[in-house]
């Protein structure tokens, strides 16, 4: 950059760009979250804490939350051994795999309910075979799990496979050659290498099956109490009118947003070079 | 030589794919499965009703014009929060992931609220005679509201390193600033732009929870085709969820590949210039 002051027009035009960058943003980021908040104290504190309070709330919390600590934890370790073969080893039809692991980020959630009914419904593939048995797996928490893995699978395997792939083997190797077996290598080597990474992707993930709805709502077959996760009790307060109710609800899963924002920034700003996939310099 | 001195390539490659397997490529295959044993004229049949077609055309058609807004804003947005310094800079760089991070479903009533005919929006945008919520209109919002981190955030990274010396050699040769933009940075951007956009289109021809909402779901006027999935799977009619399934994931795959080649394209192009 040179040192001389810009010019009027140039710093004009700067500005109005930032002007509309900016009016965008608030538009499209800030508004709509205002909203959620807003209009689930609009009838005040009390009745915001009544419906949060209610069992068909406090159950569709409790469901979410089981449903993220199944779904999570599989697709965690998934993501670490997809990384490791991705990262660690070349192979034929390795950019085959590589797109098949990111495959479910562009089928859309509706389907990824759809192959579950398919397969496991009471006209499905294994449905009569599964009935027969008296198991339950479409319109049943089973159901909500499978299609919650489904759209969260990449995420973690994103975020570690461009980092390993920087960060190249040599310590593993030396860890190796100096005797370490396979699983001290991985928890003294790996591990700690792809920590922040890791937690990132984690992060990432358990946003979105916390928060995942069309894949979960076409297996949920919405047994209020029973297969209602918390945005699925959104979506059923707000078509029965009750609009306080589902911004009540809704103002938990943007609270649970935010929160995963604010880490998220936190890891970005802190560890941002050892996220490689993500690091950006300039902050 | 790597594989002697690393362990696990097998359990690795044996547990991803089995995984794989289970979770996504079967599934996948027993809908197309499904759908191929209907018969090329039942398929055709239940793809050619005029409201399927007409679902399938706004999903697309909007996905399409979605991405372009957000190719435009995106490089705007990116281009404003990597350049220039500005109170609320950090924040904004930290609200873009907003779209990502919000539950679809809260988006779609925050979004219809917003834009409804008596909402903070759509009141003051209707003394204009715009309507929003519940039209074509409405699904366009929701689908740039979701698509909208993709572009910026794929754009960023590039921007960031992207060298100043090459503007200025432009400048110092007598390049005018919209000269330098479109002959030098844009060819630049235009292979990651390409991605950021694919992304989101990828992203807003899926999209179900945000839209459903504020769309209104009018048959043949204002419903996606996701939403139509659910309605065949609701009346238990499996073999046209099948079908309309298949064939999104179909289109979606070919403007995928479209995209990906284009991408190509444009890499090559660029690449002189580097």
């Amino acid at each position: 950059m040179s040192a001389r002051r810009p010019d009027l027009p140039l710093r004009l035009r700067r500005g109005a760009l930032v002007l509309a960058a900016v009016g965008f943003m608030a538009l499209f980021l800030l508004l709509p979250l205002a909203v959620v908040f807003v209009e689930a104290l609009r009838a005040g504190v009390t009745a915001y804490l009544a419906s949060i309070r209610q069992p068909e709330t406090l159950a569709a919390i409790r469901l979410t939350l089981l449903v993220a600590a199944i779904a999570v934890p599989l697709n965690l370790v998934f993501g670490v051994a997809a990384a490791w073969l991705m990262a660690r080893f070349e192979f034929r039809g390795k950019a085959l795999l590589g797109a098949f692991i990111d495959l479910p980020f562009s089928v859309s959630p509706v389907v990824a309910g759809l192959v579950y009914v398919l397969l496991f419904g009471a006209q499905g593939w294994f449905g009569p075979w599964l009935d027969a048995h008296g198991v339950r797996l479409v319109f049943a928490v089973p159901g909500l799990v499978l299609a919650t893995v489904f759209v969260t699978l990449p995420f973690v395997a994103r975020e570690l496979i461009p980092l390993m792939q920087a960060q190249g083997s040599e310590e593993e190797q030396a860890a190796r050659v100096l005797g370490a077996s396979g699983w001290q290598m991985f928890a003294r080597v790996t591990l700690p290498n792809i920590r922040w990474a890791l937690l990132y992707g984690v992060l990432l993930c358990n946003a979105r099956a916390m928060g995942e709805f069309g894949a979960v709502s076409v297996v949920s077959g919405h047994i209020r109490g029973l297969t209602t996760t918390m945005p699925l009790e959104v979506e059923m307060r707000y078509n029965e009118y009750d609009f306080a109710g589902a911004f009540a609800v809704a103002s938990l899963l943007a609270l649970l947003a935010l929160l995963t924002l604010a880490v998220k920034s936190l890891l970005e700003w802190r560890y941002g070079g050892e996220i490689a996939g993500r690091a950006r310099g300039g902050h | 030589m790597r594989r002697r001195i690393l362990p696990g390539f097998g359990l690795g490659l044996g547990y991803t794919l089995a995984y794989l397997g289970l979770v996504v490529l079967l599934p996948l295959a027993a809908l197309a499965w499904k759908a191929s044993g209907l018969g090329a004229a039942e398929l055709w049949r239940l793809l050619a009703a005029p409201r399927t077609l007409a679902a399938l055309k706004l999903s697309f058609g909007g996905a399409l014009l979605a991405a372009s807004v957000n190719a435009l804003a995106g490089l705007l947005v990116a281009w404003v929060l990597v350049r220039y310094r500005f109170p609320g800079r950090r924040l904004f760089d930290a609200l873009i992931d907003l779209p990502f991070a919000l539950p679809t479903a809260v988006a779609g009533i925050a979004l219809t609220t917003l834009y409804a005919p008596n909402g903070w929006l759509g009141g003051w945008l209707g003394t204009f005679g715009i309507k929003v919520a519940y039209t074509p209109l409405g699904v366009l919002l929701a689908m740039v509201f979701v698509g909208f981190p993709f572009v910026v955030r794929t754009l960023q990274p590039v921007l960031e390193s992207l060298e100043r010396d090459v503007e200025e050699a432009a400048e110092s040769l007598g390049a005018r600033r919209r000269q330098v933009f479109v002959r030098v940075i844009l060819p630049l951007l235009l292979p990651t732009l390409l991605t950021g956009f694919a992304l989101a289109l990828a992203r807003a021809v899926g999209e179900y929870g945000s839209v459903i909402f504020i769309a209104g779901n009018l048959p043949s006027y204002s419903e996606i085709a996701p939403l139509l999935i659910v309605q065949k799977l609701e009346q238990f009619d499996y073999a046209g969820a099948a079908a309309l399934g298949t064939a999104m994931l179909l289109a979606s795959f070919a403007l995928l590949l479209a995209v990906t080649l284009l991408q190509r394209w444009s890499h090559r192009w660029a690449e002189p210039a580097r």
